[in-house]
C-alpha cells in the first residue's frame, strides 16, 4: 500500500511538475559497500545499518509531500552509486546533469569525505547529509560547512551510554578493546566520557576473536571478565562479532554495554512512546525492514530538506544550509524534542535510545543531567570543545 | 486447585456485580469522571472528589471519548482495535462496537450524532462514518497522522490537525475536499472552541504555543506562547485544552512541563500555572466548573485541582492506570 501510495506520489509529481518546482535529491552510494552485505545484514548487530539511505530518505520526502505539494513544490531522488572514490566524478557529473543540491551520502568514512571535498567544484552551492556514520572525526577534524549529520556521532552515542550508567551508579566499569582502528575510536570516545561524566574505567583490556589456546588470555570472554570491582563490563567493538559473545557469559555476572548488551541506538522499533510506533510501522510497510538508526537518520534528512524548501522556496542550497545549521529550523524526529542542527559542527542534537534487543529502557540526556542552555547539547561535542574550524 | 478455582468464580462474581451495581448509581450522576486508559483497555470511573468507584472492560487502547446527545452513552475511540466502543454508562458495560480504520485517534460529531468523523491514523484521512448503520461514508486524504477534528455548529467544515504535516486542514464537508491548509505550530494536537465558536484553539505540543483560528476568515489570528519558569521551552507541550463555565478561561495542559496554564480568552493573557504531575496529557472540569481534573500520561494518575477561587489549588492526585490519555466528566 505503502509502496502504491509512492507510485502515486511520483505520478503526481510527474502530473504537477508544469506548475511545481522540483527540486531533486541525490543519493550517492556505494557499489558493494561492504556494510550491506547480504550476510552482514543479516546479522543485525546493534548500530550496524540494515538499509539503504534511500529508503529512510524516501519515506522522510513521503511525509513532507503533503505540505511540499500544497506549497508548490515537489521533491525527486536521484541515486547514483559509484565502484570507488575514483568513479565520485562521473557521478557528480550525473548529479550536476539533474541540477542536484542536496546529496545525501550513503557512503564509508573515506569516501564521504572525498564526496565533501569535490561537491562545492562538482555542483556549486551544495549540502551533504551524512546518514550513516557515527565517526567523531567527520565533526571535527574533517568537518565541512556544507556537511550536516543527522546520525549522532560516537562522541553522543557515548555519553549518552556513559550518563545511564553513573545515573544507575554503575560507577566502576570494566572496558574490552578490539584490535581495529574503528574499536580504538569507540575507546577513546568513551574515556572522553567517562571523565566527563565520572565513570571510573577500573581495567581496560584488548580482546581478540579467537579460539587459539595459546591466545585464550585474549579470546576468552570468563578470563577476560574475573573483576569483581566492576560494575559493568563496555565492550568496544565496531563489528559487533566478539561483543555478541559477552552478554551472560562473564565470569562474575556482571552487565555488559557499549557493541552488545545495553546499547545507545538512534531508533529502536520498541519505541513507544511519541508517535514512534507509526514511523516505525510505516517504514516496515514501504522497506518491508525493520527501521534502525541509520533508517532514521537519512528519514530525518528528507524531512530537513522539505522543512528547508518549505521555509525558503525560492532560496538556493546555500540559503537551506544556513537556515538548517543556524538553528532556525527546528525538526520533529518523534522522540520528544525539537530538534535542530549545531552551528558549530553540522551536527543534528538529538536524544539517544538506551536499548536492548528487547526494548529501549530510557532516553538521554537523563534526567538530572543540566546544560545552561541546551541539556541535548550535554551529548557530544560542545562548541567549545569541538575541533571544527569549518563553523558557520 | 481447579475445584478451588470453580468454587470461587461465582462469589467473585458476585462481587463484581456487587460493585458494578453500585457504581451504575454513581456513574449516571452528573460530576462523573471516565478516564481512558492506554495500556490497560479501560475506562475508570471516578466520583468528583476523584476516588474510583468503577472499572469498565473497553476495547483496545481507548483514547479519545465523548458523550451521547442523551448522555446515556459513553463512546470511546479504540486505537489498537481499530473501533468505536459504545458503553452504556447505566451499566458501564460495553454494549457494541463499530468498526473504524486502521488506528483512530481522535473524532467528532456532526450535531445531531448522525455522523462520526474520525482521524484515522494509519490511512491518513478523515473517515466519516454514519452512526446507524456503521459504514463509512466518504473519507478526505489528510497530510501524514491526522489527530484533532472539530466540527463547525453547521456541520459545514471540520478542522483536522496534522501532526506531520504541522498543519490544520480547512475540509468543506459537502464537497468533501480540503478547502485550505492552515500553518500552525508544530506537531498540532487538538482542538477546543471558544463558548460562541467564532474561535477554535489549537495546541501545538511542540511549539510550546496555542494557535488561534477564526472560524468565519479560516485564518490564523492569534498564537499563544507558554513559558514556564525553570523548564526549557521545549519541554512546554501543549495538548489538551478545556474551556471554563462562563467562557472566560481556557486551561491548557502543557505536557512534559508537568503544569496546567490558565488562560484569559479575551486577552490571551497566561493568568497562572498549576502544578500537575508527568507530562500533563488531558484535561476536563467538573459541571460546576470548580474542579479541574488533569490526566498525566507518564505518572499515570490523575491530578483534582480545585479551581474555584482566584488561585487553582492542586487538591489531591490519584492512580488512573497505565497511560491515561483523556479525561471526560459527565455534565
Amino acid at each position: 500500500m505503502s509502496v502504491c501510495r509512492w507510485l502515486m506520489v511520483g505520478l503526481g509529481l510527474v502530473a504537477a511538475s508544469a506548475q511545481a518546482s522540483t527540486t531533486v535529491v541525490g543519493v550517492v552510494s556505494l557499489d558493494g559497500d561492504p556494510r550491506y552485505a547480504p550476510r552482514r545484514v543479516e546479522r543485525a548487530y546493534p548500530g550496524h545499518p540494515m538499509s539503504r539511505a534511500a529508503e529512510g530518505l524516501r519515506l522522510g520526502l513521503a511525509d513532507s509531500e503533503y505540505e511540499l505539494r500544497t506549497n508548490g513544490l515537489a521533491v525527486d531522488i536521484k541515486r547514483v552509486s559509484v565502484n570507488d572514490a575514483a568513479d565520485l566524478p562521473r557521478a557528480l557529473k550525473e548529479l550536476k546533469a539533474a541540477k542536484v543540491g542536496h546529496v545525501v551520502a550513503d557512503l564509508p568514512a573515506p569516501l564521504l569525505s572525498a564526496l565533501v571535498q569535490q561537491a562545492p567544484a562538482a555542483l556549486g552551492p551544495s549540502v551533504v547529509y551524512n546518514t550513516t556514520l557515527d565517526d567523531d572525526a567527520l565533526r571535527g577534524a574533517q568537518c565541512a560547512r556544507h556537511l550536516l549529520h543527522t546520525y549522532p556521532s560516537r562522541a553522543m552515542l557515548s555519553d549518552a551510554l556513559v550518563q545511564y550508567l553513573v545515573a544507575q551508579r554503575w560507577g566502576n566499569a570494566l572496558a574490552l578493546n578490539g584490535p581495529e582502528p574503528a574499536d580504538a575510536l569507540q575507546r577513546q570516545a568513551l574515556e572522553r566520557s567517562a571523565k566527563r561524566f565520572g565513570l571510573k574505567l577500573i581495567e581496560q583490556k584488548p580482546f581478540k576473536l579467537s579460539g587459539d589456546p595459546r591466545e585464550r588470555e585474549l579470546g576468552n570472554v570468563r578470563l577476560l571478565t574475573a573483576q569483581r570491582n566492576a560494575d559493568v563490563v563496555v565492550v568496544n567493538d565496531a563489528h559487533g562479532e566478539f561483543a555478541r559473545t559477552v552478554p551472560y557469559a562473564t565470569q562474575v555476572p556482571r552487565p555488559v554495554a557499549g557493541a552488545a548488551g545495553l546499547t545507545a541506538v538512534a531508533w529502536h522499533t520498541q519505541f513507544e512512546r511519541f508517535g514512534a510506533p507509526q514511523l516505525t510501522r510505516r517504514f516496515w510497510r514501504q522497506s518491508t525492514q525493520p527501521m534502525v538508526g541509520q533508517d532514521w537518520a537519512a528519514w530525518i534528512a528528507g524531512r530537513a530538506i522539505a522543512a528547508a524548501l518549505l521555509a525558503q522556496p525560492k532560496g538556493t542550497p546555500a540559503d537551506h544550509l544556513k537556515a538548517l545549521r543556524s538553528g532556525a529550523i527546528t525538526l520533529d524526529g518523534f522522540k520528544g524534542k525539537q530538534l535542530s542542527f549545531r552551528a558549530w559542527d553540522g551536527q543534528l542534537r538529538q536524544p539517544v535510545f538506551l536499548a536492548h534487543a528487547d526494548g529501549v529502557l530510557t532516553l538521554a540526556p537523563m534526567e538530572g543531567v543540566l546544560h545552561p542552555t541546551e541539556v541535548m547539547d550535554t551529548l557530544g561535542m560542545e562548541a567549545k570543545e569541538s575541533p571544527c574550524q569549518q563553523r558557520l | 486447585m481447579i475445584q478451588t478455582r470453580h468454587r470461587w468464580a461465582p462469589v467473585a462474581m458476585g462481587l463484581v456485580l456487587g460493585v458494578g451495581l453500585q457504581a451504575a448509581a454513581w456513574a449516571q450522576a452528573s460530576g462523573t469522571v471516565y478516564v481512558s486508559s492506554e495500556k490497560d483497555n479501560k475506562v475508570y470511573v471516578f466520583n468528583g472528589k476523584g476516588e474510583r468507584t468503577a472499572e469498565i472492560a473497553a476495547c483496545e487502547r481507548p483514547r479519545h471519548m465523548l458523550f451521547s446527545l442523551d448522555k446515556k452513552t459513553l463512546y470511546v475511540c479504540c486505537g489498537n482495535s481499530n473501533e468505536l466502543g459504545l458503553i452504556d454508562v447505566a451499566t458501564n458495560k460495553l454494549k457494541s462496537r463499530m468498526a473504524l480504520g486502521d488506528s483512530p485517534e481522535i473524532f467528532d460529531f456532526k450535531r445531531d450524532q448522525s455522523v462520526v468523523f474520525v482521524s484515522i491514523e494509519e490511512e491518513n484521512v478523515m473517515a466519516a462514518y454514519d452512526m446507524k448503520t456503521g459504514k463509512r461514508l466518504f473519507s478526505v486524504p489528510a497530510a501524514g497522522e491526522p489527530e484533532g477534528i472539530y466540527v463547525t455548529p453547521d456541520d459545514k467544515i471540520a478542522y483536522v490537525t496534522s501532526e506531520v504535516g504541522n498543519l490544520v486542514h480547512v475540509i468543506d464537508l459537502n464537497t468533501r475536499k480540503v478547502l485550505k491548509d492552515l500553518k500552525v505550530g508544530k506537531r498540532p494536537r487538538r482542538f477546543t472552541p471558544t463558548a460562541d465558536e467564532k474561535e477554535v484553539w489549537v495546541s501545538n505540543e511542540l511549539s510550546n504555543s496555542v494557535s488561534v483560528i477564526d472560524t468565519t476568515t479560516h485564518a490564523v489570528k492569534d498564537t499563544i506562547v507558554f513559558k514556564v519558569k525553570g523548564v526549557k521551552d521545549g519541554d512546554v507541550q501543549p495538548v489538551g485544552m478545556v474551556l471554563s463555565k462562563d467562557g472566560k478561561t481556557m486551561w491548557v495542559a502543557l505536557g512534559h512541563a508537568r503544569h496546567v496554564a490558565q488562560v484569559d480568552v479575551a486577552t490571551r493573557q497566561v493568568k497562572q500555572l498549576v502544578l500537575a504531575g508527568k507530562r500533563a496529557w488531558n484535561v476536563d472540569l467538573s459541571p460546576d466548573g470548580n474542579t479541574l481534573y488533569v490526566v498525566n500520561g507518564l505518572s499515570d494518575d490523575m491530578t483534582v485541582v480545585d479551581v474555584s477561587g482566584a488561585t487553582a489549588k492542586s487538591l489531591r492526585t490519584v492512580p488512573a492506570g497505565r497511560v491515561p490519555h483523556s479525561a471526560l466528566v459527565m455534565p
